[in-house]
């Protein structure tokens, strides 16, 4: 029972994690990108098509990495090359996001999907507890893992990663030193759609293996929100997200159960958090400059 | 001049015909420029005059139109910093380009063009910084730096580069007195070692002081090459300017007839707004009829947030906090304190003192509308356009404002003119007391002189007049008395006979000389 409700956690947890560090690395380079839930959808629907057509659903997933990262490139193109506002942008690719997925997947609702299969790591699957919850998984949830701990190196490890906070943080020095600027934060924003083009594939492909209109039910607000709670750092976004998705999971468990805690509250529970955190973290002038980008959001026009 | 072939081996570095051109405007025209092995070569120029750009263009920012650059009398292209840097030019920027949230280490980290690892950069820093005398911890933040630390970390990034021309733009303008002169030193020390040196300054004292030779800059294009030391200040503004600068006179205040106090601040104390404000603590301070009272400091030492409690952007828990003209004003905002007489110039002069989108007769409109509503407006509150057109001409006409059309909005102008428009929209109203936050930033020679007089001119005719400057020699030209704000506590204001550089940068580094020690705090112990 503990086990099966500790799996059903990292379940809801995993799209979240994978939409979020996406996002991590897009708010770093100091773009801010609201259309997570957008480029969501989009894997997603794309995810189950191409398995559904193919077959295969490792193909439907590299699918979703592709259109989710397409899906960022035509906001890279509007906000960078073209300098339109951010927010706007952003909040227009989820609303098209929503719009085209549905017209896309009318033909998918109702059709049996394929599921990823989980994948055992030898030896390691057989231990006791973790041997179920961590090694005997889909391909997916040792992606989020995997990308997680990777991004925290190559943020914080790396020359590369530090150049791309230098561009979050200060995008006019890193120019002057002779950093492209655009450049980066074109890969950033790429990197972010692939991640939350992952995450929509995890919904239709795992979570529940079916496509179902606005599937993605506010999954990458949560992502968004997330990653102001973690305060922009990799390894508290991981804890964040089991935290969102335990919230989520004992919603249900409350609800079945008879609690009388209205559901609604719990669900916008995520958001009062991320509200908590961000007054706490403004009262520390240190945290703020250490941690948020300060160029977030902020357009960059080089002057050549 | 003295120009020297760019074929022959001893310049280091020679720019032949350098132009660059933004839309209809040729920012550098034609620059010819040497410098030699082992010299600190001044390049001056007013604001606007073209030396920034030509700089961006040898670090490699900026692509020049056309001409060539010789290093080592071997022609070259800077595509790209990182290319200027591969040559042997570094570069200590004007606006630090420094990462707040990145740490001293990491900051160096970034221009370094390999992936030398932050450990042994940090220990390379260290070792530089011990043996020039420029103390540095490499893993503390930026954000907890004060300017001179941050200018240090860019010096310690440039000389880690090994470079053999360092380009300075504008090194001291935010440094003491005594921060400069430790930077100096440097300078002479890195001259010894043979390293050549560009110097961007308008500030002709320092100039004369330490460079070798000078290159003048106006419009875009090389007026003069000289030695500085055998110029005077004066003939170095000529060539810079164009003209001859007016020297603002400054006669002794007609202290007899009325010498009543018009400003008086009492204990003001104001917590930090945010968290990036400095508090304000107890601040005491009488400006007087007739006279002109400075406030220096180094910035961000709570200048900002004096101006905003003085000017009643903050309003003060004690009415009488504030006085204006014997009125307590301290619960008052800005339009109640400006009926009483008060005028207030703000340091920023687009988007606060000015709104940048606005016609200039519509700014003048919105700071006057209430202190003029009678002129200004009509019975059902219309505006009277007419009249507002014709006070704009007058301030127009009588600041001297260079402008490109009839009603400009705000943000075609050049900073100069538009804060000569702005004090003169002030001015105008012939206020009993004036509050003016940085008067003459960024605004070239000329154009300062005028502001400085009409400042003085008013002190003169009665007014009681508050500046806040960072700009010493400003200060020293204008002031009848000098105080010194640091860390949120104001000096006693020093009578200008008494002052001194020396005097004035030290308290404006924190020695708390004028501040004997509270009888109440000692009893508390």
């Amino acid at each position: 029972m503990f086990e099966a409700i500790l799996l059903t956690v990292s379940m809801a947890a995993t799209p979240l994690l994978l939409a979020a560090i996406g996002e991590l690395v897009v708010e770093r380079s100091g773009v801010l990108n609201l259309g997570v839930e957008g480029m969501m959808i989009m894997g997603a629907v794309t995810g189950f098509g191409v398995a559904l057509m193919t077959g295969n659903p490792f193909i439907g997933a590299l699918a979703a990495i592709i259109v989710g990262a397409l899906f960022s490139l035509l906001f890279a193109f509007l906000t960078l090359t073209l300098v339109t506002n951010q927010v706007a942008t952003g909040l227009a690719l989820t609303l098209l996001g929503l719009g085209l997925s549905g017209m896309i997947g009318e033909s998918f609702v109702g059709q049996p999907g394929v599921r990823l299969p989980r994948l055992d790591v030898p030896f390691l699957s057989e231990l006791p507890i973790v041997g179920r919850l961590v090694f005997s998984q889909d391909l997916i949830f040792y992606a989020s893992v995997f990308l997680t701990f990777g991004v925290a190196w190559f943020l914080f490890y790396t020359k590369a990663g530090l150049t791309l906070r230098s561009v979050g943080d200060n995008h006019a020095s890193a120019h002057a030193l002779g950093i492209k600027v655009i450049r980066i934060r074109y890969l950033a924003v790429l990197f972010g759609g692939a991640c939350a083009g992952l995450a929509g594939a995890h919904l239709s492909l795992v979570y529940v293996p079916q496509w179902v209109e606005n599937m993605t039910a506010g999954r990458g607000w949560i992502a968004l929100a997330l990653v102001v709670f973690a305060s922009w750092r990799p390894l508290r976004v991981l804890a964040g997200a089991y935290l969102f998705g335990a919230v989520s999971i004992g919603q249900l468990h409350a609800q079945a159960l008879g609690i009388g805690i209205p559901s609604q509250l719990l669900s916008a529970l995520p958001y009062i958090a991320t509200i908590v955190v961000l007054v706490l973290i403004s009262r520390n002038r240190r945290l703020t400059m250490v941690n948020t980008p300060a160029s977030l959001g902020r357009p960059f026009v080089p002057d050549r | 001049m003295d120009q020297s072939d760019p074929g022959q081996t001893e310049a280091l570095l020679a720019v032949r015909g350098l132009t660059k051109i933004f839309g209809s405007l040729k920012a550098c025209d034609n620059v010819d420029l040497t410098i030699g092995r082992g010299e600190i070569h001044a390049l001056l120029g007013e604001n606007g005059a073209g030396k920034s750009t030509l700089v961006k263009m040898l670090f490699g920012s900026l692509e020049p139109a056309s001409g060539t650059i010789f290093w080592k009398g071997e022609p070259v292209r800077i595509s790209s910093p990182a290319q200027a840097r591969a040559l042997g030019i570094g570069m200590v920027f004007q606006h630090f380009s420094l990462f707040e949230a990145l740490t001293a280490a990491e900051n160096i980290a970034l221009s370094i063009d390999d992936d030398t690892p932050i450990m042994k950069i940090a220990e390379r820093a260290r070792s530089l910084s011990k043996a020039y005398g420029l103390p540095l911890d490499p893993f503390s933040h930026v954000g907890d730096l004060s300017v001179g630390e941050r200018q240090r970390i860019e010096i310690i990034r440039c000389l880690l580069q090994e470079p053999e021309l360092i380009i300075l733009d504008e090194p001291t303008s935010v440094l003491t007195p005594q921060e400069a002169d430790k930077l100096f030193e440097t300078l002479e020390r890195l001259k010894g070692e043979g390293k050549s040196i560009l110097y961007i300054s308008h500030r002709l004292e320092e100039v004369k002081r330490i460079c070798d030779r000078a290159t003048v800059l106006r419009h875009g294009k090389v007026v003069d090459h000289c030695d500085p030391k055998q110029e005077t200040a004066a003939s170095l503004a000529r060539m810079m300017v164009g003209l001859e600068v007016q020297n603002v006179t400054r006669d002794v205040p007609a202290r007899a007839n009325d010498h009543r106090p018009l400003l008086e601040i009492d204990r003001l104390n104001r917590k930090p707004a945010t968290p990036f404000s400095v508090a304000l603590r107890d601040i005491s301070v009488t400006v007087h009829a007739g006279e002109v009272l400075g406030i220096a400091g180094v910035a961000g030492n709570g200048q900002g947030e004096f101006f905003e409690a003085v000017s009643g952007e903050a309003l003060q828990e004690r009415a009488d906090t504030v006085r204006v003209a014997g009125h307590t004003v301290g619960r008052l905002g800005i339009s109640q304190r400006r009926l009483k007489g008060a005028a207030f110039v703000p340091e920023e002069r687009l988007g606060h003192g000015a709104a940048p989108a606005m016609r200039l007769s519509e700014n003048l409109f919105l700071s006057r509308y209430r202190t003029d509503a009678r002129e200004y407006m009509g019975a059902a509150g219309t505006i009277r356009t007419g009249r507002i057109a014709a006070a704009a001409k007058r301030i127009v006409e009588a600041m001297d404002v260079r402008k490109s059309a009839e009603d400009p909005e705000a943000s075609a102008l050049s900073g100069g003119n538009l804060q000569k428009f702005i004090i003169g929209r002030e001015l105008d109203r012939e206020p009993k007391i004036m509050v003016v936050n940085q008067p003459t930033w960024g605004v070239d020679a000329g154009a300062a002189a005028r502001i400085r007089q009409a400042l003085i001119d008013l002190a003169r005719s009665g007014s009681a007049v508050l500046v806040i400057s960072q700009d010493l020699d400003e200060l020293f030209e204008m002031s009848d008395a000098i105080a010194v704000m640091h860390d949120g506590q104001l000096s006693a204001p020093i009578p200008i006979a008494e002052a001194t550089y020396e005097k004035i940068g030290l308290l404006m580094g924190g020695a708390d000389v004028a501040h004997p020690p509270r009888p109440f705090e000692e009893e508390a112990v």
